[in-house]
């Protein structure tokens, strides 16, 4: 079994990784958060050992991408930050929530984006954050219930 | 429990398409990419290019299995295969003098995915004037193997970087076009261009 080309690996993920992290870090940063995902994981790819679940390898690497990006800038993402002005324009509705999103702590916001944004299963959230199964269910409903709570 | 969650489902965003075209430069420029490619409109139909640090890997035309073509890349030069544009600038330019019937510029080829045998019966095909043909027999004659036409006829038929290794001249002894893996009517485009270009210079 070899690596497929690692084209196919953007082509099928490129978009849920930059939804998972414009959810993790904000519109602006998840250009550049999507850059150092992919850039690691290439110079990684030639010599990667194992070969199943590169979808959950890769969001591993752009989850830790995030979270490096929120501790340096830990001050600007504590409030709440609306998509930037240059976004088109449906990307800027429910600015309200997005602010909110981006003020759960780490691991809620992780793996609520991960979940509805990435679009994971709870056994691969659950891999990607080195959590249990049952650690990342919890972790979502946290989160949705702080942001039921605060949206009421 | 769907209510935030469908509108979590809707918050971003833009598509990441910038940032992957600003990742694929820059992976190009630190030299992660082994292997990079993109698509080259020519007159015979779009053309994928294939390319190393070290040339011009594979060329492959629009009918061609792309999928197996980049699997067997992958398993045999490597799967740090990327999209590109930037880095097929030298192939664009040879196509375009190509069909412009002009003098093509140098272009280095990575010989990777040929085998001696097969090195051999190209570097002769590429000694057949544009305008002219040989037959297979001929060209395992010039590839040192008067008997191997049969062999002959595999080596160029699993040319990967046809076009530019002119697989094309070789003909059958009836002057029958025989086969192209790109399809006769290629191949009878690709020797009318040459024979028209050939007659003009």
């Amino acid at each position: 079994m070899n690596l497929p080309p690692f084209q196919r690996l953007v082509d099928e993920h490129a978009r849920p990784l930059h939804r998972f992290l414009c959810g993790m870090v904000g519109p602006v940063a998840a250009d550049d958060c999507v850059q150092e995902t992919l850039l690691a994981a290439l110079r990684a790819y030639d010599s990667l050992s194992h070969h199943r679940n590169l979808k959950g390898w890769l969001f591993t690497i752009a989850h830790r991408k995030g979270i490096d990006h929120i501790r340096k800038h830990a001050r600007e993402i504590t409030s709440p930050s609306p998509p930037d002005r240059a976004a088109p324009p449906e990307t800027v509705r429910d600015t309200e929530l997005w602010g909110r999103v981006a003020c759960l702590p780490p691991k809620q916001r992780g793996a609520v984006t991960l979940r509805y944004l990435g679009d994971l299963p709870y056994a691969e959230i659950a891999e990607v954050m080195g959590t249990s199964e049952p650690a990342a269910r919890q972790n979502v409903r946290a989160g949705l219930a702080s942001l039921r709570k605060e949206l009421a | 429990m769907s209510d935030i969650a469908a509108r979590i489902r809707t918050l971003p965003s833009g598509r990441p398409d910038g940032a992957v075209d600003h990742f694929a430069r820059r992976a190009l420029r630190e030299g992660t990419v082994r292997v990079a490619f993109d698509v080259a409109p020519s007159p015979i139909g779009d053309l994928t290019a294939l390319v190393t640090p070290r040339g011009l890997l594979a060329l492959a035309f629009e009918t061609d299995d792309l999928d197996r073509l980049m699997e067997s890349v992958a398993a045999k030069v490597s799967p740090a295969i990327l999209r590109v544009p930037s880095a097929i600038g030298p192939v664009r330019s040879w196509l375009g003098s190509y069909f412009e019937g002009s003098p093509q510029p140098e272009l280095h080829l990575d010989r990777s995915l040929i085998t001696p045998f097969q090195d051999r019966v190209l570097t002769a095909t590429a000694s057949i004037p544009p305008g002219e043909t040989r037959t297979y027999g001929q060209v395992a004659s010039l590839a040192g193997n008067h008997k191997a036409a049969r062999a002959t006829g595999r080596a160029l038929g699993a040319n990967p970087i046809p076009i530019v290794l002119p697989c094309h001249r070789v003909v059958a002894a009836d002057g029958s076009l025989h086969g192209y893996a790109g399809g006769l009517g290629r191949k009878r485009l690709l020797l009318d261009h040459e024979r028209e270009t050939a007659i003009h210079r």
